[in-house]
């Protein structure tokens, strides 16, 4: 009965850290979602840029953690940018459906690009930390969960300070609920849809730079799985509420590694499409959604 | 002060404004009126930037803004009360008025402005750390009124501001907007409420399906035959 408590709290801690990568990632779906409505499918690459960001940072130019992360985020944020720029933009007012299959394009652009630029080999990430190994009771976490729970909390509360408290973050509120009249208040909307995919951008990178910490391998596509984990935690806690995400991300991370942990990790990929499949049944706007039906 | 010239608008295939030619003098109250569909809201939208005209000019303040983006129209002072108020709903009242002096960096100015819509809106007070969703129809409509008077307005374009209220609410409405005009802004008003509307204007059009057919002053709209039997309900 102990080691189960025990094993419980493990798993809790395992998942947190994991959740809040999906959560970091997540921001960026439903932030973008939530700003031109679309589902950015190259956002998990995005992602693997910016672990790749990270990597060059610490490698070649000998840099340490925090000015890694920070150099990755800014380098991320200037290719979402761009990505918005050159492929979104013009299809502002196509069909949905069309945006969407661009998205997929952009996402198979950024992997097979980064293929060929750094090799599908897989890259071992420096330790950038001594790795230690702290105990609560009989509880463990590693230097790298805390450096992840630590660095995903400050992000976190800067995005909402961001969002609720900047004349920036207002306008990007007021855009993404009602455009038009967000223009008729002299709100540029194309920049504030270019901070959004910045913002969103440094993110995801940051969660790239983090992974990398903590499983210390990184390759080109490195973002499919984690990009699609997001996109379920972005629905769970409902597509476009920025709370939301950061709820789902963490849910999705704990069922995880409950999953693994009492089950097997055989089922872990199951357990998050899962829980995509049932709020889709049950509570397709998500957790945090107000039940609205809307065509996608 | 606004010149609208020969203007012609699609969507898409749809011929929505067929030559339309307005003129909006300096200080004036301007009457924009017609039935369902007649392309007032198109008329306005146009005018601020949310949409272009394949055809004609518009001239405000002596320059030509034809084509200019919308975020930059209400730079120059010219700014729009929506149909349908489009109020933030998700977000405070306050928040939607900082959101109307969003341009602007003036501090103290906004401070100022902020206390003088608040004057103009007593309602507005009291609930000015509500959710905007939850206000009234009328409470709307005045909060996207103030919305738009931070923005310092040179012009305001109104559409409909009478829609959905009741008609005490609606007199209190006129009443706000003479005072608006009073203070020596441009108003070009929309409204399908004719009567109301050649009450307080100087100057008034009749259009009709993309047209403008009848035009005048608003006393000589208001005793002609056509306008009393089609707007005016005999
Ligand atoms: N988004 C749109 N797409 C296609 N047609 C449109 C669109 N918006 C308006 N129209 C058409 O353009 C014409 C003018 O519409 P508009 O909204 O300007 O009329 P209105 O005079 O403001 O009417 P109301 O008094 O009902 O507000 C109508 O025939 C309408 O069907
Ligand atoms: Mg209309």
């Amino acid at each position: 009965m102990d080691t189960l408590l025990q094993q419980f709290f493990q798993q809790l801690i395992n998942g947190i850290s994991l959740g809040s990568i999906y959560a970091l990632i997540a921001l960026g779906y439903t932030m973008i979602y939530g700003i031109i409505k679309l589902i950015n499918f190259a956002h998990g690459d995005i992602y693997m840029i910016g672990a790749y960001f990270g990597f060059f940072a610490t490698t070649q130019l000998g840099l340490g953690f925090i000015p890694a992360i920070i150099l990755s985020m800014a380098g991320a944020a200037i290719v979402g940018i761009i990505i918005e720029r050159v492929a979104y933009r013009p299809m502002r007012n196509a069909p949905r459906i069309a945006i969407l299959i661009t998205a997929i394009g952009v996402s198979f652009f950024l992997e097979y690009s980064m293929i060929l630029l750094v090799s599908p080999q897989p890259r071992t990430f420096p330790a950038v930390f001594t790795p230690t190994v702290y105990h609560f009771g009989p509880l463990v976490a590693n230097s790298q969960q805390l450096v992840i729970l630590i660095s995903a909390l400050i992000l976190m509360v800067a995005l909402s300070y961001i969002v609720n408290s900047t004349k920036a973050g207002k306008a990007m509120r007021a855009v993404s609920f009602d455009a038009d009249a967000a223009r008729l208040m002299g709100i540029n909307i194309d920049r504030v849809i270019s901070m959004t995919f910045a913002l969103g951008s440094a993110l995801a990178a940051a969660g790239g730079v983090l992974v990398g910490v903590y499983y210390n391998s990184i390759d080109p596509l490195m973002g499919m799985m984690p990009g699609l984990k997001a996109f379920v935690a972005a629905v769970l806690g409902g597509i476009g509420i920025i709370p939301g995400a950061m709820m789902g991300g963490i849910i999705l991370g704990v069922v995880e590694a409950m999953v693994s942990g009492f089950l097997s990790s055989t089922f872990r990929d199951a357990a998050a499409f899962g829980i995509l499949i049932l709020i889709l049944l049950y509570k397709p706007a998500g957790l945090l959604g107000k039940n609205v039906r809307e065509k996608v | 002060m606004l010149r609208v010239e020969d203007i012609n608008v699609y969507y898409g295939a749809i011929h929505a404004i067929k030559g339309i030619s307005l003129d909006v003098p300096d200080g004036e109250i301007v009457a924009l009126i017609g039935s369902n569909g007649a392309g007032k809201s198109t008329t306005l939208r146009t005018i601020s930037g949310l949409m272009r005209p394949k055809t004609g000019r518009i001239m405000y303040d002596g320059e030509d803004i034809t084509g200019v983006p919308a975020h930059k129209i209400v730079g120059k002072g010219l700014c729009q009360v929506p149909e349908g108020r489009h109020v933030f709903a998700n977000m405070t009242v306050m928040e939607n008025l900082e959101l109307g002096a969003y341009l602007r960096s003036d501090k103290d100015g906004i401070a100022k402005d902020m206390e003088a819509v608040f004057e103009k809106f007593p309602r507005l007070l009291e609930r000015k750390d509500q959710i905007s969703g939850t206000l009234s129809g009328g409470e709307q409509q005045m909060l996207a009124m103030a919305r738009a008077l931070m923005s310092r307005p040179k012009l305001l374009l109104l559409d409909e501001p009478s829609m959905g209220l009741a008609p005490l609410l609606v007199k209190e409405i006129f009443n706000i907007i003479k005072e608006i005009n009073a203070g020596g802004t441009t108003v070009l008003l929309v409204e399908q409420n004719a009567n109301m509307a050649l009450s307080i204007a100087d100057k008034a059009y009749v259009l009709e399906t993309g047209r403008i057919t009848l035009s005048g002053t608003a006393a000589e709209l208001a005793s002609s035959e056509e306008v009393r039997k089609a707007y005016l309900g005999g």
